[in-house]
């Protein structure tokens, strides 16, 4: 059985703690699995447009992020930026099925982002900020402090993942 | 670090809506940080973290009304701010990690109240100003 973390208190991470993000990584409860999956399930197959709109706002509201994704056209609406946002949106639905072991689900994604890209693991916390206030606009009423901290988590061990290479 | 015109008038036209229903934002906004970031907690030893509570209430209402002083003197924001920097710096005491927290929830609370007007050209003037406020209050941090 997968161990729960606490609901509203600062409980022990099944991830390590410290390492590329700074911070101890906290467990998803129940409770918050249950969350982003219910929006997940709301969203359907929208996700890749959200996806999109947050790699739209990333580079405009933090343009030093566009170092990792020339020569992408990065205009809005691009077709580039939209294929990328798609294949941002596959990750993210596999890391939700992939809870409970994230860093072998993203291990090639990892070395990607890690040894290829060598993408600065603060981006990913920028990433998963632009993320978070794109769904914050387009679903307000089901954006509580409960949804946002839920989704926060989660997003959070994904960067972990894609952070820190195995092996 | 100085704000664009074009940034400008879009901090201002969001600050004319945000007027309207200041301490409601304010108080969602700690209610979100200290939700999604109870490490935050450690600064508001004494308080009810209820999310209703009158005291969050007034000190979402003080935030804001800082956040409004610096929103209309956007010309001299560290002037504006004086007094609350070297509160937070001598005082307070906040870790500046705090600030970029407090500043995404206040985006993510104005994103849910203003999804049509947070574009993404709004977005990155608020990021940019708020980026500024923070800045100006860790400027007495040595």
């Amino acid at each position: 059985m997968r161990p729960r973390g606490g609901e509203g208190r600062g409980g022990e991470g099944r991830g390590r703690a410290g390492g590329a993000l700074g911070s101890a990584v906290m467990a998803l409860s129940a409770g918050d699995e249950a969350l982003v999956r219910a929006l997940w399930r709301k969203m359907g197959s929208n996700v890749g447009v959200y996806t999109t709109e947050a790699l739209e706002r990333i580079v405009l509201a933090f343009p030093s992020t566009r170092i990792y994704f020339a020569p992408l056209d990065l205009s809005p609406g691009s077709m580039q930026l939209r294929a990328h946002g798609k294949k941002v949106a596959a990750a993210l639905s596999v890391a939700l099925g992939h809870l409970d072991d994230l860093p072998d689900a993203l291990s090639a994604l990892s070395d990607l982002h890690t040894r290829q890209l060598r993408v600065d693991p603060t981006s990913f916390q920028l990433l998963g900020h632009c993320l978070l206030l794109t769904l914050a606009r387009h679903y307000p009423g089901d954006f509580s402090p409960a949804m946002h901290r839920a989704l926060h988590r989660f997003l959070t061990h994904v960067a972990w993942a894609l952070a820190s290479p195995c092996g | 670090m100085s704000l664009t015109t074009n940034e400008r008038t879009i901090i201002l036209a969001m600050w004319d809506k945000i007027a309207t229903e200041s301490e409601e934002i304010g108080r969602e906004t700690l209610d979100r940080l200290l939700t999604v970031f109870p490490q935050a907690k450690t600064y508001f030893p004494h308080f009810d973290m209820n999310s209703r509570s009158a005291q969050l209430r007034a000190h979402g209402a003080k935030v804001m009304s800082a956040i409004g002083d610096a929103a209309k003197n956007i010309d001299n924001v560290s002037g504006a701010l004086a007094r609350l920097s070297e509160m937070h710096a001598y005082i307070l005491r906040v870790d500046p990690v705090n600030f970029k927290l407090l500043s995404h929830c206040l985006l993510v609370t104005l994103a849910t109240h203003f999804p049509a007007d947070f574009t993404a050209e709004a977005h990155e003037a608020w990021d940019k100003f708020m980026s500024l406020v923070s800045s100006v209050l860790t400027e007495k941090y040595r």
